[in-house]
């Protein structure tokens, strides 16, 4: 029971002050981190930002020896952020360079510079180790996170960075949403691309590197992937799914720190990822449209419709019907008795049916190469497609509508 | 430390890594060529990530740490990874890399949550070894010299790593022999191999177990970092050497062994270069070697540009 106290003291700022920090910091980098993946992953780049991520390793390393050849104790977050950014930066550029200079293509150049990168910035990290200083440098914590005992002034580096990130992203979010919705409309309209992919790049980088504390560099990236997705099952348009994935990104992050301070054993980063992707499960199968509860759902209605359909011209043609489904759909809707004989209301439907049909036959026929005849799928009621004088026209030579005889 | 030299010390401390990262790197190489041609070069990172969860879980289900359990859960997180990205790929309509990125993201960190939760400190267990593995321990406390190789008691002594990595590289090899043209045909023409009668979803999903098995294999000696490190480098920059599928899996073997044996001495041997008695991360040294040798393919090879393109783009 404490360990919920401990989250509902989280969750509403009642927390100790650094946990609280924590929190607010998670949420602006979920903000921003959420609404600047919704770029990329409009873009389809979505994988470079994992490519920067581990960019960022041999950076740490490196500020890390600089900082202590310089005298320092080598730990100062701001002095590390920097390495990181300079290596992300370099990572980035070696991925468009090899996929625009190369035969290679994107995902190759991508996962060349994750791995040599981080390879490279585990040599720095075991070296580290054996430098006098670096015995409890404690840089393995950016690999996955730790915000245990983290410091005031970082805690205070990723609140400002993130809330920096998120007035970046208000400021730039119309030609960013242009250039991501479509890149050959956004330049008619005179927006320079390259510049606008390259903000949007630099974004990701800042959203990585402020990230690194909180998450982990191997964790970062899906808060700039899973949020977009999550947002992309509910609207169909680009603005909107910016915004969502800022709200999802930022809720996912809140919640996820407000659960890791209720516990010792709770760490940040996996829950942060966790609850985010505990969102993106929900809308996968609950979002209406695209989630797949409704999809099911609309196959069903579908189905049922066919059967409808089919069972009452059926009826109409007088055939017995033997498929299990039509005659339960017949059933349910008092079209027919339990004995399977056709009810009142389902003759009459059945002769109306039946007319339909008739009518489609010789609509079809009218309009042979017209659009009219493409509309035909069996289901469509011919009052839909045409207008009363057609199908009166059509009635002339149909003739009188007839009855179905039980 | 003292200079290199071929004798007893080497053939304990430092025969069987190199053939250890060796073979890894081979058998991790060989299906990143068909990897990489077919764009799907990032399913090696995405099965190199999902290992943890896999070993976590078989560790929670077997409480210790052992061979064979981890093997299964390892490349049963694989197999749940890969089918988890075409669900949400079909059934979400969302584009393949989002949809990677989401599912390894999410079993990592379900992996990381529950090493955190369970007691794992009797055992040796944990995210760095995961990801970088401890290629230095893997001595050969029998091979007193290089007439061990000769001495069947000392041969039985061998690493079991070794002889594993050796079963796994030779499976590999003779199944990617075994099945080269349907291979070949389907990587290159894909519509070509369907006309042909092979079945292409299959032999997909082939490439992607052959990944898993060395992937599963590789990292439990060399760690995750190498695997992914293997998986793309050799095969890309032997992509930029030569246009004829044959010559350029022969380049990326060579470019594999190459990273791993001079990946190994760098990190072992070199800093005693400069004076120190430290050592660093041999994986690490590998995959820096391997994307050295991949720089150097970009800037020079002679099939690095792209068909049409002009060599002063």
């Amino acid at each position: 029971m404490s360990g919920f106290y401990a989250f509902l003291d989280a969750l509403f700022l009642q927390a100790n002050y650094n946990a609280t920090l924590v929190a607010v910091g998670a949420a602006l980098l979920g903000l921003a981190s959420g609404s600047v993946g919704a770029f990329l992953f409009l873009r389809k780049r979505a994988l470079v930002s994992d490519a920067v991520a581990h960019a960022t390793l041999p950076g740490i390393g490196i500020a890390f020896i600089v900082m202590v050849a310089f005298g320092g104790s080598g730990r100062s977050l701001a002095g590390l952020l920097i390495g990181s950014t300079l290596t992300a930066g370099l990572g980035l550029f070696l991925v468009d360079w090899i996929t625009q200079r190369t035969r290679l293509a994107e995902d190759a150049a991508i996962g060349a510079v994750l791995s040599v990168f981080f390879g490279f910035g585990i040599v720095l990290l075991t070296l580290i180790q054996t430098m006098a200083s670096g015995q409890q440098a404690g840089l393995e914590g950016f690999l996955l996170g730790s915000t245990a005992g983290m410091l005031f002034e970082d805690a205070l580096i990723i609140a400002v960075g993130g809330a920096l990130a998120v007035l970046a992203v208000l400021v730039l979010r119309r030609p960013m949403a242009l250039v991501a919705f479509d890149v050959g409309y956004a330049e008619t309209l005179g927006i320079n691309t390259r510049r606008v992919d390259m903000a949007m790049m630099g974004l990701v980088m800042a959203v990585t590197v402020i990230g690194l504390k909180i998450v982990g560099l191997i964790l970062i990236v899906a808060m700039l992937i899973i949020p977009p997705a999550t947002a992309r099952f509910w609207t169909e348009r680009t603005e909107w799914v910016i915004g969502l994935a800022a709200i999802s990104g930022g809720m996912a992050a809140y919640l996820g720190a407000a659960i890791s301070a209720a516990a010792a054993d709770l760490p940040t980063g996996p829950i942060i990822v966790l609850v985010s992707a505990a969102f993106f499960g929900l809308s996968l199968f609950f979002a209406p449209g695209r989630g797949i509860v409704a999809a099911i759902l609309r196959r069903r209605r579908f189905q049922l419709r066919v059967h409808l359909r089919q069972g009452l011209l059926a009826l109409a043609h007088g055939e017995k019907i033997l498929e299990p489904l039509t005659l339960s759909v017949l059933l349910r809707n008092g079209f027919i008795r339990a004995d399977g004989v056709a009810t009142e209301s389902g003759r009459a439907l059945a002769a109306k049916t039946l007319r339909d049909e008739k009518r489609w036959d010789i609509a079809r026929r009218l309009h042979k190469d017209d659009a009219v005849a493409s509309r035909y799928d069996g289901l469509t009621p011919i009052e839909a497609v045409l207008t009363e004088d057609e199908i009166a026209e059509i009635d002339v030579r149909l003739g009188p509508p007839q009855m179905v005889v039980p | 430390m003292e200079s290199i030299g071929l004798g007893t010390e080497f053939v304990t401390f430092s025969l069987t890594p190199i053939l250890i990262g060796v073979l890894a790197a081979v058998a991790c190489a060989l299906p990143g060529n068909f990897l990489i041609l077919r764009k799907q070069a990032l399913i090696g990172d995405a099965i190199s990530h999902v290992v943890l969860p896999g070993i976590v879980v078989a560790f929670l289900i077997t409480g210790q740490v052992t061979t064979w359990p981890m093997m299964i859960g390892a490349a049963g997180a694989s197999l749940v990874a890969v089918g988890l990205i075409t669900l949400i790929r079909r059934l979400g309509r969302i584009e393949a890399g989002a949809a990677m990125g989401v599912t390894f993201t999410t079993l990592f960190a379900l992996g990381v949550l529950l090493l955190e939760q369970s007691d794992t400190s009797a055992v040796h267990l944990d995210v760095e070894h995961a990801l970088y593995g401890n290629l230095e321990s893997l001595i050969w406390f029998s091979g007193v010299s290089w007439a061990s190789l000769a001495d069947p008691a000392a041969l039985a002594d061998l690493p079991p790593e070794l002889v594993r990595m050796a079963a796994v590289a030779a499976a590999i090899t003779a199944l990617i022999i075994l099945f080269w043209r349907p291979l070949k045909i389907s990587t290159f023409d894909e519509s070509f191999a369907r006309t042909l009668g092979m079945n292409v979803g299959l032999l997909d999903l082939g490439i992607i177990t052959l990944a898993a098995i060395a992937a599963v294999a590789a990292f439990d000696a060399v760690g995750s970092i190498i695997v992914i490190a293997m998986f793309i480098c050799p095969p890309a920059a032997a992509r930029l050497m030569t246009n004829r599928l044959e010559c350029q899996v022969w380049w990326s073997v060579l470019f594999a062994a190459l990273s791993a044996v001079g990946g190994y001495v760098l990190a072992g041997y070199g800093p005693g270069w400069f004076g120190s008695d430290m050592s660093v991360s041999a994986a690490g040294m590998i995959a820096t070697l391997s994307g050295l040798i991949l720089g150097v393919a970009c800037l020079f090879a002679p099939h690095r540009l792209r068909v049409g393109a002009s060599a002063v783009a």
